[in-house]
């Protein structure tokens, strides 16, 4: 046991270089062709956002969540799901787009699926950027929500903002284990990537990125039916909600801004869940994408 | 006691040959079950045992089919044998359909670093030779151009390039001597018997029977996944040829 383990820290200290230079290679060719460059990792998110908002505030005549400017809100959730789902989706992809190395030379093959998280990773980071200004704007300047004007949202600048680390990182170990999952099976299947593309968008609705929570309601007035509580139970078993909530909660927290459903900024039950759902999928993906990964090169 | 760079004990590699294709989640469940998913066996190695030692140039020869690209994978380790041992001690590097690790998107000066990589070298070590892998492909002027924008003989170059540039312990040929014009041809050679003099491992393999007698001071012959011969150079493919008659 100890054996296999140097020999395979070993093996990826001799392969690190090559992780290093698929990230870099990704992130580099991202936006080559393009004018603006990097500058894309911020403005996509701020115009999908935008787009929503806009959408949203004309049709829906919706301003806020819960106290907080609906475009901020809104823009937060879509930066951590389009990391999961874009992380996953290249992951899932990388051991076939790879096959023609990965037949003719001996590389660890899990160093495609990780390099692919850890770029689009890397971009995410670059694009958080464009949230912390926004969030800083909010805390100087003020906004005005459903008609009443505040001076400043204290948004940010306090210390719980240094807990959103801490979501971010279990967010990257859950997209680790689904990508090394998915990137396993589908070698065997080519049809996980067309599922997995559908089920992301099922996902997206199912997590709480343009709406809260706490106002789901199935049903006319009756707030408690049952079919309520379902939903919100389903809502709550799907882990990228917890990693959202306490993000949001870390950076949105004010005694007047109310997007959490508990007092405090995160729940000690909510933050167990999604880390040890975090960590129990990297150990599944981990395990299956090792016990099948000498098969690959039979269906490449 | 003598070193050896590579030796293998009774590998054996086998393929499950599906009866009818299954790609898809569907059959696959429906077919297991049912108890329906059928293989046939296929051996694409079979008790192949032989050492090369430190230093040695081995030919490997065979009719098509006969293992050759299989024994290849395996002893680069892109397959795993299905019963046997193996040990490879060195450095190994494979020039097998050169360029296989390029991004099209890159350009070629990115792409020696990344497939240097590929090849488990570090930064270090790439950045020592850089400069030689630019100037032996002769594309000092097209260094920052895109991959997808060069000639397949620029691209063969630059793989061969690299591929012989980082100066393994083991080198594994597999007919690929015929790269580019006649003067880079000639040029190739010439860096392929520098790294011979060298005291480089080789395994080649090769249809031609000229080229593994002018290279090779040992050779193994496989017939359907099997060493049917093994020795000097010259008897072996003396059973090469005799056996070829033979088949006609």
């Amino acid at each position: 046991m100890t054996k296999a383990l140097r020999f395979h820290w070993n093996n990826f200290l001799k392969y690190r270089f090559l992780l290093k230079e698929i990230v870099r290679k990704n992130v580099r060719l991202q936006y080559r062709d393009s004018w603006l460059g990097m500058a894309w990792t911020m403005l996509q998110p701020l115009l999908f956002s935008l787009v929503l908002a806009f959408v949203f505030s004309v049709l829906f005549k919706r301003s806020d969540v819960g106290g907080v400017p609906f475009f901020v809100y809104l823009l937060s959730g879509r930066l951590m799901f389009s990391f999961f789902s874009d992380s996953t989706q290249r992951a899932m992809r990388s051991v076939r787009q790879n096959a023609g190395i990965l037949k003719k030379v001996y590389v660890p093959k899990y160093i495609y699926p990780m390099g692919n998280i850890i770029s689009t990773f890397i971009t995410f980071l670059f694009s958080l950027v464009v949230l912390v200004v926004i969030v800083i704007y909010y805390d100087i300047h003020g906004g005005t929500v459903q008609g009443i004007h505040y001076d400043h949202f204290s948004f940010g600048l306090h210390k719980r903002v240094l807990f959103a680390v801490v979501p971010v990182v279990i967010l990257l170990v859950l997209s680790m284990g689904v990508g090394l999952l998915l990137s396993s099976i589908s070698v065997f299947f080519k049809d996980t990537e067309f599922i997995y593309s559908v089920l992301c968008q099922l996902l997206m609705y199912f997590t709480p990125i343009f709406y809260s929570a706490k106002e789901v309601q199935i049903g006319g007035g009756d707030i408690a039916s049952w079919q309520t509580e379902l939903l919100k139970k389903i809502l709550r078993a799907n882990p990228l909600y917890g990693i959202i909530t306490i993000f949001r909660n870390s950076i949105f927290c004010s005694p007047g801004q109310i997007v959490t459903e508990f007092p405090g900024y995160y729940s000690f039950a909510q933050l167990a869940y999604t880390s040890g759902f975090a960590i129990v999928m990297l150990i599944v993906g981990s395990f299956v994408f090792y016990k099948v990964q000498d098969k690959f090169i039979l269906h490449l | 006691m003598s070193s050896y760079a590579i030796k293998l004990d009774n590998v054996g590699l086998r393929f499950n040959l599906n009866r009818e294709r299954v790609d898809n989640i569907k059959e696959y469940f429906i077919k297991f079950l049912r108890h329906q998913l059928y293989y046939n066996v296929f051996w694409g190695l079979r008790n192949v045992s032989f050492t090369v030692q430190e230093g040695e140039r081995l030919g490997v020869l065979g009719l098509n089919g006969a293992g050759k690209s299989t024994l290849l994978k395996v002893i680069s380790g892109v397959m795993k044998p299905t019963e046997g041992t193996l040990e490879v001690h060195g450095e190994l590097a494979p020039l097998i359909e050169l360029g296989a690790g390029f991004d099209h998107n890159y350009s070629g000066g990115e792409n020696i670093y990344l497939y240097g990589a590929t090849l488990g070298y570090s930064r270090k070590q790439i950045q020592e030779i850089w400069k030689d892998i630019v100037e032996f492909s002769e594309l000092q002027d097209f260094i920052d151009v895109p991959v997808k924008n060069y000639s397949s003989g620029m691209r063969a170059r630059l793989g061969f390039a690299i591929a012989c540039m980082v100066e393994p312990e083991i080198l594994i040929l597999d007919e690929v001597l015929s790269v580019g014009d006649a003067p880079f041809r000639a040029k190739s050679e010439a860096k392929i018997t520098e790294l011979f003099n060298k005291g480089v491992t080789v395994i080649f393999v090769s249809h031609n029977m000229e080229q593994v007698q002018k290279l090779c001071d040992k050779a193994i012959l496989l017939e359907k996944g099997q060493v049917v011969a093994n020795g000097d150079t010259e008897s072996v493919c003396a059973e090469y040829v005799r056996r070829m008659k033979a088949g006609r």
